[in-house]
């Protein structure tokens, strides 16, 4: 809401200057955005008059003419405004004034003929966007007369950002009452004459929408003169609150808005079929708005209709076939109350949004048509004439909202805020702010709220009330009071900062992409396999839920190879989503990594090498160390790898027999379609599973015997994985053998095509001796000879 | 006998020229082994007359070890320069960078999560998360914003299908909490959330955390006196703190936080508009409604909410100046945290 500073002062002026009054509003809840000057910075500019005008000898478009209003008398200005004419009086910028924007006036010769001064239009001296020509200020303006004094520009625009809850607030008299509250200064409520009627002449209005309509009060005004221009005051009040002059008859609708906040519409009567009814649409009904914008209606927008159609979408927007024009004779004005519920949404849903619909939406008080018609009566007669007929009312009582009474317990009062008030503080607080006082004791009170406090209707919007006035930074503060529990502090759960710790000390960096994706990214990883889809994304890049962390992390990887950066480790956490058949969308809390370029940064001492699936692998591993049982982790070889995975080179992660995640090389084809010249390798797991696989530690007893250890090499068929070989000696060892690791691997020359060898180091120990040659020698035999059963397994 | 001190002489000459102990020891072995030059002069001592004798033995012997002393001082000098001649050859240059590799950070949004996550873990608030495609109920009914609601238009909504959005606020957590848990409630709830809304200060996702209390005697001091507190832990610093009233569906009385300007301390700036002050949070007490939504007793009960921008906080704790540097995770932006 934006309002001029005068008018405001015109309705409560207290004895506060600008910062001031809007400090108080501000941290009332009123927040103020911007202050800002009604005109540009400008001196030297006064009412001056043209008393006679000369072509220009030399220019077609120039002309010269005699201005009065200079103190030193008549001066001739070059002037190429094409309004500029005998009698018109417009501000003068005299020789020496300073024009915002830092122009000076100087004494010049324009195509060879003098000029002392400048004529200005609105734009020029940033008091308004008329680029037009001239400033034509009413004839009656005293010539001579500074302009800022005669305008009365020393005013300010505040721009008050309101809470949707305060739709009271969204007039002049809104804001009046409230800095009236808060400086404890009287209003000066303008009188409001209602004049009689000059006529009988009524249309008869149907109320046919029950609560969304059940107030609305019109009158005709026949013999209108629309010719007749809206006063310079009104023009002026118009264009500080932020409204621009239109005609006569919309701008006093519009001030009338501004002024109490009642939204009117003025039909052109002739143009009006018959009887109004307020009606929900038909569907399919069709309505041209004034904006020039045709709409198909919903049966469940309010109409104003007449015998012919609809002719207004009411409380929002007025039709085009029915509004005022340069040949209206005769108006009807309505001034009327619409239901918030019945409102709200509906202009949103046609793309529509006005200074109309923003106050229904939010609630117009519903005791304030009739006063609004007799206002803009007034103001009307005062400016295009006319014959007034009878103000009608049609009303539905019992759809009208009820006054609401609120109880307010005093001890509710002082334990929400902690505090004790005094009651005549609560009292003088909340009648200034226009409730009233039915009933009270020494325990509570009964207050009506006004029908224009649509936001107020429980003892909590009271204490509210007296908070805001009463000033938050008065109200007392605590420190907490109440003793803390001791928590629980589970060990047999990692925490994520651990993860993300653990990770980053590895060399890992933590990003955070959007969780929506490129729906054509989707396809490259997924297929047609289904995502969840925004219904309304803000474009369509950014139009489908990730299904996984990896897209993100490879758009990631691509943004840092533009950047020239060759070697990179990231990882993320956080939700995938995905369709789900019976439980509506699966959102699941993962943790992804990427490793892509060499395996250390370039250095003076190591060789650069490319990294390889078990570089992911091997960090895999170091994080499941730290759940203190790597054990229980599996990696299998997948039956169905996801499809942006290459199949050879992806491993399934197990935890206890189930799915835990994947780890692997991206599809080679992805590679090539994304353009990258190196194999990204990426794990994903989920998280929650991860996070509660830990356990506390329990100690298990030292040996204090050495520990032996036997090397091993056989020849087996390269399809046997080591996973396998692992768990045959294991079994086939005994209860002595502690650690089995490989430390060769090799194909290749000397070895038949189809076998492998596979070196192992074994190592045995027992906690309560030293294990004797023979005892090695019995389990290594067993070894062996399970091996050779099992894989036809040859020594090397 | 005669030349023993022409033997000596000698020996000691070539003693002190002795290049390394090789030749050192064929020195020793020339003079004072068995056939040495030296130790042969004892055979000549059976010449002598039994007077003579003792005199030119103890003289032979004199010279023999004045001799070996040169030759183990000659040598312990020899030892001395080899092992730093080695020393020499073995040092490097230390100037040259470790072997190692290169630290990775936290996301700059996670750093600010953990410290204000740490803060409150401090005064025992526990952390609380909730799904991201929320139903309708638990992003806005519960939280007293009905359908009609003009508040809904303000927060330009991702629909995922009728009933379901990317929840708008971390706030529906709120309401799971209270559906499955018993006062006392004393949680934050972080998390991304979504809104219809991309230009030079918004972006589709951001951050939030959202503090909810629940217990007997909750009033509007303590609020004001957790935020306070709060903002002077996270800013580490005496900050000016000020309230004012504001509007929250699901709150009551409301209030907007305000900081002194960080950048200016309160005398005006860009950053703070030539106000002084910078809006970092929102809060107030929970709306009766939202306990009647969620079956908590608000006769009994009462409590506070209060909620705020990660991204606007790390900007203004980290001097980060543009909000889309979060989400472009460009390294050179992320190695910074």
């Amino acid at each position: 809401m934006k309002l001029s500073e005068a008018w405001l002062r015109e309705w409560v002026n207290p004895a506060i200057d600008l910062d001031e009054l809007v400090a108080k509003v501000t941290m009332a809840g009123l927040e103020v955005d911007a202050v800002e000057p009604v005109a540009g910075d400008f001196s030297h500019v006064v009412v001056g008059e043209i008393v006679s005008i000369e072509q220009h000898p030399d220019a077609d478009k120039l002309r010269v003419c005699q201005v009065r209003g200079a103190p030193e008398g008549k001066r001739q200005v070059v002037c190429g405004a094409p309004n500029a004419r005998v009698g018109i009086k417009v501000p003068f910028a005299l020789v020496g004034a300073k024009l915002p924007g830092g122009l000076e006036i100087k004494q010049a010769k324009l195509r060879g003929v003098e000029s002392s001064g400048m004529l200005c239009g609105q734009d020029e001296l940033h008091a308004g966007d008329d680029k037009s020509g001239l400033w034509e200020l009413p004839l009656d303006a005293p010539v001579g007369q500074d302009l800022r004094d005669f305008l009365k520009l020393g005013d300010h625009v505040i721009e008050i950002d309101l809470t949707p809850n305060r739709s009271d607030c969204l007039s002049i008299a809104g804001i009046a009452r409230e800095v009236a509250v808060l400086t404890d200064s009287s209003l000066s409520i303008p009188d409001i004459n209602s004049s009689p009627p000059a006529h009988d002449e009524k249309i008869d209005v149907i109320l046919d929408a029950g609560e969304a309509c059940p107030r609305y009060v019109g009158r005709v005004i026949n013999n209108v003169d629309v010719s007749k221009t809206t006063p310079l005051w009104m023009q002026e009040k118009l264009r500080r609150c932020g409204v621009r002059p239109i005609d006569p008859v919309v701008d006093v609708t519009n001030y009338v808005l501004l002024e109490l906040g009642q939204p009117m519409h003025a039909f052109d009567k002739a143009k009006l079929n018959g009887n109004i009814c307020v009606r929900f649409a038909q569907s399919h009904e069709k309505l041209l708005l004034l904006n020039d914008q045709e709409v198909e209606l919903n049966d469940n927008t309010l109409v104003i209709a007449d015998e012919a159609g609809p002719v207004a979408m009411a409380g929002i927007m007025g039709g085009a076939q029915s509004a005022v024009s340069g040949d209206t004779k005769d108006i009807f004005l309505e001034a009327a109350f619409f239901s918030p519920v019945a409102i709200a949404g509906k202009a949103r849903s046609y793309g529509l949004h006005t200074d109309s619909s923003h106050r229904f939406e939010r609630g117009v008080d519903y005791n304030l048509p009739q006063k609004a018609i007799e206002r803009a009566s007034e103001l009307l007669l005062e400016i295009v004439g006319g014959d007034l007929g009878p103000v009608s009312e049609v009303v539905i009582p019992e759809a009208l909202p009820s006054i609401k009474k609120v109880t307010l317990k005093k001890s509710r009062l002082n334990s929400i805020l902690g505090f004790e008030f005094d009651a005549s503080l609560i009292e003088s607080i909340l009648t200034r702010l226009g409730l009233n006082l039915i009933s009270s004791n020494d325990s509570e009170w009964v207050f009506d709220v006004p029908s224009y406090r649509f936001d107020i209707a429980i003892d909590a919007d009271l204490i509210e009330e007296i908070a805001r006035i009463y000033g938050y930074d008065r109200l007392p503060t605590n420190i907490s009071k109440s003793a803390i529990d001791l928590s629980v502090q589970s060990e047999n759960k990692l925490v994520k900062t651990s993860l993300v710790r653990h990770l980053t000390s590895r060399g890992f960096n933590e990003v955070i992409v959007y969780s929506f994706i490129d729906p054509d990214w989707h396809q490259l990883f997924y297929g047609d396999e289904p995502a969840v889809v925004l219904k309304n994304p803000i474009s369509r890049e950014l139009g489908t839920m990730r299904r996984s962390i990896v897209p993100g992390l490879v758009h990631t990887l691509k943004t840092n190879l533009n950047r020239q950066n060759d070697r990179i480790r990231i990882f993320e956490t956080g939700l995938t989503f995905s369709p789900s058949a019976n439980a509506g969308y699966l959102q699941q809390k993962s943790i992804a990594a990427l490793i892509y370029g060499p395996q250390c940064s370039q250095n003076w001492c190591e060789t650069k090498s490319e990294i390889d699936f078990y570089d992911l692998k091997g960090e895999v591993e170091a994080l499941f160390e730290l759940t203190g049982n790597a054990a229980q982790f599996k990696f299998v070889k997948p039956s169905r790898p996801p499809a942006f995975l290459h199949p050879g080179q992806t491993a399934e992660i197990k935890l206890a027999d189930e799915n835990l995640g994947y780890l692997g090389a991206l599809h080679p084809l992805l590679v090539k379609k994304l353009s990258l010249t190196k194999i990204p390798f990426v794990f994903e797991m989920q998280l929650d599973k991860l996070l509660r696989a830990t356990k506390a530690p329990l100690y298990t007893p030292i040996s204090k015997f050495p520990s032996v250890t036997r090397d091993l090499a056989i020849l087996i068929d390269r399809e046997i994985e080591f996973a396998e070989v692992e768990q045959v000696v294991r079994d086939a060892s005994g209860q002595n053998l502690k650690s089995v690791a490989v430390f060769d691997q090799y194909m290749g020359q000397g070895i038949p095509d189809s076998k492998k060898s596979v070196a192992f180091n074994l190592t045995f120990q027992d906690n309560s001796r030293t294990l004797n040659d023979d005892e090695i020698l019995e389990a290594m035999n067993a070894i062996i000879s399970r091996l050779e059963q099992q894989f036809e397994a040859k020594l090397r | 006998m005669e030349n023993l001190n022409a033997l000596s002489d000698e020996a000691l000459v070539q003693i002190d020229q002795a290049k390394n102990l090789r030749d050192l020891d064929s020195i020793r072995v020339d003079f004072l082994g068995k056939k040495g030059k030296v130790t042969v002069l004892s055979k000549g001592l059976g010449k002598l007359s039994a007077d003579e004798r003792p005199a030119a033995g103890a003289k032979i012997n004199q010279a023999k070890q004045n001799l070996q002393s040169a030759i183990d001082q000659r040598k312990a000098s020899l030892e001395k320069a080899e092992i730093e001649r080695k020393l020499q050859s073995e040092s490097i240059d230390v100037t040259l960078p470790g072997r190692h590799t290169s630290e990775g950070r936290r996301h700059p949004i996670t750093r600010t999560l953990e410290r204000i996550e740490a803060i409150f873990a401090t005064a025992g608030y526990e952390v609380a998360e909730g799904p991201e495609i929320e139903d309708d109920f638990h992003n806005f009914g519960a939280l007293n914003i009905p359908s009609h609601h003009p508040a809904r238009a303000l927060h330009d909504t991702f629909y995922v299908d009728d009933e379901h959005v990317l929840r708008t606020h971390t706030s529906p957590v709120q309401i799971r909490t209270m559906e499955t848990q018993e006062p006392p409630i004393r949680i934050i709830c972080p998390g991304r959330v979504y809104r219809c809304d991309m230009d030079l200060t918004h972006t589709p996702m951001f951050h939030q955390v959202e503090g909810l209390v629940v217990d007997t005697d909750i009033s509007f001091a303590d609020l004001k006196g957790v935020v306070d507190q709060f903002l002077k832990a996270f800013f580490e610093a005496d900050v000016s703190v000020r309230f004012r009233p504001s509007f929250f569906p699901f709150t009551e009385p409301s209030a907007e936080v305000d900081i002194q300007c960080t950048q200016c301390w309160g005398k005006g700036c860009r950053m703070c508009k030539y106000t002084g002050w910078l809006e970092v949070m929102g809060c107030g007490l929970v709306h009766p409604n939202v306990f009647a939504a969620c079956n908590v007793d608000a006769e009994k009960y009462s409590g506070y909410a209060f909620g705020m921008g990660v991204e606007r906080l790390a900007m203004l704790r980290y001097g980060i100046n543009d909000l889309r540097l979060f989400f472009e995770n460009e390294l050179d932006f992320l190695k910074q945290f």
